[in-house]
């Protein structure tokens, strides 16, 4: 393809190694910004540029993070000896949503793999282990999807936290609030039958 | 459960066809390469959301035009049922029952429960054991859903193990928890899927050589046996034993991905020993077997397509199936077949009524 501007060439090229944009997408995007006031272009620019080098991984919790420390892992309001174990930011960020969590997070950034070449040395399980070695947690709460992949790599954890003296459990997997039982599918319905729990009020 | 209307639209090679059917059976007579089989084809579309034969959708399409659209009139008690199925080119399908587009394909299969013989059937004696582990996974998976999970769960972990044995040979290295987590998985889905298939070959069994007879009408010494390293090991030894291997060759080597079925006359293998007849009507067999054990579970006889329904069978054989097909134990029938004359002959001789469709 020619381009009249070399300088457009490179945003298009730039913007079509990102997941999901082609050529031709890339191009209409560069277009739009051309479009814009020059503000808007720079502020993008700069927006990434900050995110990029600003942002870390927090040194506990390894979630993404603006300072060494995260804000959750900072708050000394919450529960340190409760330890939930998410596969990325995108749990964190649901389990908070929901306001019922008080405790703190550990978060793998990732899932056992070989497939994708994904080892357990690839995830954050041995700061994990460190973690509880040191008597820092009581209770690890396992909340991995429910993905063969998940399903493994909570086993995996749950073996490697075997002889330390630490309460292990998962979340609960269950029927949908306001589902009715003959639409919830057969598994779902037959698990929550096999892992029933003790009546309490539930609001 | 009976096809009253079937209506066809520039599928595959029929560039428009509308046919009012028998409640009972329905023939279907033509010269080799007028469509034939298409016609079953699309009443296998009806049921399953895709061709008997997994072709590409877009091939479905008549050649040089744009859509698909089948629509069959499905009779279930008192009431009548519209599907609709269309495909556009570059486009999704369409599957609407009674007006409605259902949300997932899912939805619809299994509703409208039907078998298909067809003489592809015999890659079921001369392929590998994959084709006959898929004949009893697809039986199994119809009714039982458990049975679907363990088996999508077991094959995805296989999938992954294996990759883990060819890293740990490729990088010279190993590590027993990462390895055991698989393997675990394996034996826990392993486990249910053999004990599932045990009590399906239980059942099965009987059924297949008590059809066999009825279309022989000879007592051939038939036999089917249900072949798997489960029989003489545990899983857990299985696998235990088998660890070695696995680390040299990369694979796992031991596991219900490995089972067979074995198919005999005379305690001789089946496709070596036994006639083309004897071959033929042993598949017949398993596909009768198949359409009564569906019909116990959906509560209502499927549909029956036999398609070309003179491959390699002679006169007495079919005399035998089609008394076999037509009595109470079956609903709707459809038949092809390409010389109409002797199939005619027949019917008319037992003064069988039928639905005549000439292409
Ligand atoms: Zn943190």
């Amino acid at each position: 393809m020619h381009y009249p501007s070399r300088l457009m060439e490179q945003v298009v090229e730039e913007l079509s190694k990102l997941p999901t944009i082609g050529k031709r997408t890339a191009m209409r995007l560069s277009l739009h910004l051309l479009k814009q006031q020059p503000e808007q272009a720079i502020a993008l620019s700069h927006a990434i540029e900050q995110f990029r080098t600003g942002t870390q991984y927090c040194e506990q919790c390894h979630n993404i993070s603006d300072t060494a420390v995260c804000n959750i892992c900072a708050n000394t309001m919450r529960d340190h000896s409760l330890l939930c174990v998410v596969e990325d930011v995108r749990d964190v960020m649901a389990i908070e949503n929901t306001a019922q969590y008080k405790g703190v997070y550990h978060v793998l950034n990732g899932l056992v793999s070989p497939m994708d070449g994904i080892g357990p040395d690839d995830l954050t399980i041995n700061s994990l282990l460190q973690k509880v070695q040191n008597n820092q947690v009581a209770e690890v709460i396992l909340a991995l999807n429910t993905t063969v992949e998940g399903e493994t790599t909570s086993f995996y954890v749950f073996k490697r936290l075997q002889h330390f003296n630490v309460k292990v459990t998962t979340i609960a997997r269950g029927i949908a609030h306001n589902d009715a039982l003959e639409y919830t599918d057969e598994l779902t319905l037959g698990k929550s039958i096999a892992n029933r729990i003790n009546y309490e009020y539930v609001r | 459960m009976y096809l009253s209307k079937l209506s066809i639209l520039q599928f595959k090679n029929h560039a428009e066809q509308n046919f009012e059917l028998h409640p009972k059976l329905n023939i279907i007579t033509g010269l080799n390469g007028s469509g034939k089989t298409n016609i079953l084809d699309a009443i296998y579309y009806l049921s399953f959301c895709k061709s008997y034969f997994n072709t590409a959708d877009a091939l479905n399409i008549k050649r040089d035009n744009d859509f698909f659209v089948l629509q069959g009139n499905y009779h279930i008690g008192e009431g009548v049922e519209n599907v609709l199925c269309s495909l556009k080119r570059n486009q999704k399908k369409t599957i609407k029952r009674n007006q409605k587009e259902y949300e997932r394909l899912t939805e619809h299969i299994g509703l409208f429960p039907l078998v298909m013989v067809s003489p592809n059937d015999i890659v079921l004696l001369y392929e590998g054991s994959e084709e006959r582990r898929k004949f009893i996974d697809s039986i199994l998976s119809q009714y039982d859903k458990n049975y679907l999970h363990n088996l999508l769960q077991y094959n995805k972990t296989l999938q992954q193990r294996n990759a883990l044995l060819k890293f740990f040979i490729e990088n010279n290295r190993f590590d027993a928890i990462s390895l055991e987590v698989w393997t675990e998985t394996l034996i826990k889905c392993g486990n249910y899927i053999y004990t599932a298939r045990v009590q399906f070959m239980n059942v099965f069994q009987d059924l297949v050589l008590g059809t066999y007879s009825q279309i022989a009408n000879q007592n051939d010494n038939v036999t089917i046996y249900y072949e798997s390293q489960l029989a003489t090991y545990t899983y857990a030894q299985g696998m235990a034993n088998s660890l070695q291997r696995d680390r040299s060759t990369g694979l796992t080597t031991f596991g219900i991905h490995k089972d067979d079925l074995i198919f005999k006359i005379d305690e001789q293998p089946l496709k070596k020993m036994a006639s083309q007849g004897q071959q033929k009507t042993f598949l017949l067999a398993l596909r009768l077997a198949q359409y009564s054990l569906l019909r116990k579970h959906c509560g209502r006889p499927p549909l029956l397509l036999l398609d070309d329904i003179y491959d390699k069978l002679d006169t007495l054989r079919v005399a035998n199936l089609l008394q076999h097909v037509l009595g109470d134990a079956f609903g709707q029938v459809f038949i092809t077949h390409t010389n109409n004359s002797m199939l005619i002959t027949t019917l008319q001789q037992q003064a069988i009524e039928y639905n005549h469709i000439t292409l």
